[in-house]
């Protein structure tokens, strides 16, 4: 929850409520944008970006090499699997066994 | 791959060491002719510090005059028993399904634990983020979905966020069981702590990503200790050791900040404006391991009370005791490591944690667990040794 995961925003889905769909190594969702766009831009300007995203909601710029890096350490800290699932399944059923 | 050899840098990683270690020798000795012989005492207030920390074997790489203390940083580490009892009953009604983020599954209660609620038959899913809890809220409204909402800073815009979105669409049957915890207030418990005597800190990266430079200027001014905002790559910890060592080395106390291509000195002023919007500061919160601690917690503002899942339904509140033997406070504030509690490796191991410091991946005790010989730390706790580990494998 704390570390978040960087993916690249490849389309606006619902420019109301500032959601893009963001690509995250292969694997798409939507997430909240709100927080890493400025007023007098348009959402799409963003495309093409890459952001740190938090719980769903994209929190920070990044450079594409800093978001490989970040790729690089989350899996090799073991979180980027789970991270990665949860993100697409969105909301898990049953507890992953440890 | 470009970026993994980069990332891993060995030589960088060499020189870094080596400085530190030049630093230290030389801010031991000053301190020395002072009389001072006392190890330097760093923390890392972040749970995502503390793992990769342990995750690259850092402090076997440093000198022994530097402890690192593991701090509270840990959202779901310092959540006290008696909110998971309240959010286990919560989640106990049958009108209720209970969202919440996979890590606070575990966190024992004074009965149980989610988990084991869930398996009694409360109705809880683990969610990634608290948009998906109100996605369920949309597709079931003849049910109430409550998020269990948790986190520092961090995560709190993305609360925030999600409540605003609620009330714009109309939605009725979704709240909040709010937890969120500040970084500032909880820092200065730890720094008005008479047991503790810090002589530096590394703060977190995500949550001055929100907050900024700014918030961390007391530490400095009023506590006159050196901190610099981290990173979460083993380069960025050993190169903020550094900085805080020529902190201390020449006697300046500052805000620095190390994660510059993250953090903005102002933070994220969206994510600041969503907080300020939605919740408001609580006179006190109770921290596991570190007790009540002024203004530490926020709460639903009362404009958004029909979002708060307090007052939309009874809650207990009570303060819940640690169990017997259980020292996660002691673990909280570095007076222990945590390989010397009574209970580590015992009674207490992931697949059933007394505490919660062995439920959280970014819980010091579970990082030991896990990236350590733990019968040799079991067998050093019997003898009564103290001092730095060394049984890492
Ligand atoms: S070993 Fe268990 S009981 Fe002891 S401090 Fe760690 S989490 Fe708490």
């Amino acid at each position: 929850m704390c570390l978040g995961i960087p993916g690249q925003i490849v389309s606006i889905s619902d420019e109301v409520n500032h959601m893009a769909m963001v690509d995250v190594s292969g694997v798409q969702r939507e997430v909240n944008i709100m927080c890493v766009v400025e007023a007098d831009k348009a959402p799409e300007d963003y495309i093409g970006e890459w952001v740190l995203v938090h719980v769903g909601f994209a929190m920070s710029h990044l450079d594409e090499e800093e978001a490989q890096r970040t790729l690089a350490l989350l899996a090799e800290l073991g979180e980027f699997q789970e991270e990665l699932d949860q993100m697409q399944q969105g909301v898990t059923a049953e507890e992953q066994p440890l | 791959m470009k970026y993994v050899d980069e990332f891993r840098d060995p030589d960088t990683a060499r020189k870094l060491v080596q400085q530190i270690q030049r630093l230290t020798n030389s801010i031991m000795a000053q301190r020395a002719e002072a009389g001072n012989t006392r190890p330097l005492q760093l923390m890392e207030f972040c749970g995502g510090h503390t793992h990769t920390i342990f995750r690259y074997g850092i402090e076997q790489l440093l000198p022994n005059a530097i402890e690192l203390v593991h701090g509270p940083g840990c959202p779901v580490c310092v959540l006290p028993r008696g909110r998971v009892d309240d959010a286990v009953a919560l989640a106990s009604r049958p009108e209720v399904i209970f969202t919440t983020f996979g890590d606070a599954m575990r966190v024992p209660g004074s009965k149980k634990s989610l988990l084991q609620a869930k398996a009694d038959g409360a109705d809880i899913r683990m969610v990634y983020s608290p948009l998906d809890a109100l996605k369920l809220a949309k597709e079931n409204p003849e049910r109430e979905v409550i998020f269990f909402a948790l986190g520092f800073e961090t995560t709190m815009p993305s609360t925030a966020l999600t409540l605003l979105q609620a009330e714009r669409q109309g939605i009725t049957n979704f709240s909040l069981f709010c937890n969120h915890i500040t970084t500032v207030p909880t820092i200065e418990a730890i720094l008005g702590d008479p047991d503790m005597i810090l002589d530096g800190f590394l703060a977190p990266g995500h949550v001055s990503m929100v907050i900024g430079e700014a918030p961390f200027q007391f530490v400095a001014e009023e506590f006159h200790k050196p901190l610099v905002i981290t990173g979460f790559e083993p380069l960025d910890i050993l190169q903020s050791l550094t900085m805080v060592l020529m902190q201390i080395h020449d006697g300046r106390t500052e805000v620095e900040n190390q994660y510059k291509r993250v953090v903005q000195k102002q933070g994220n002023s969206p994510g600041q404006q969503a907080i300020k919007t939605v919740f408001e500061i609580r006179d006190f919160f109770e921290l596991r391991g570190l007790g009540s601690v002024d203004h530490s917690g926020v709460r639903i503002r009362d404009a958004y009370a029909r979002f708060d899942a307090e007052r939309k339904f009874p809650v207990a509140g009570l303060t819940v005791t640690d169990p017997a033997g259980c020292q996660c406070g002691e673990v909280l504030k570095g007076l222990i490591r945590p390989w010397q509690c009574r209970q580590f490796g015992e009674q207490c191991i992931p697949q059933t944690p007394m505490g919660a410091l062995m439920v959280s991946s970014e819980g010091a005790c579970a990082a030991y667990y896990q990236y350590s010989d733990v019968q040799a730390l079991k067998i050093k706790r019997h003898e009564g040794s103290g001092g730095k580990e060394r049984a890492f494998t």
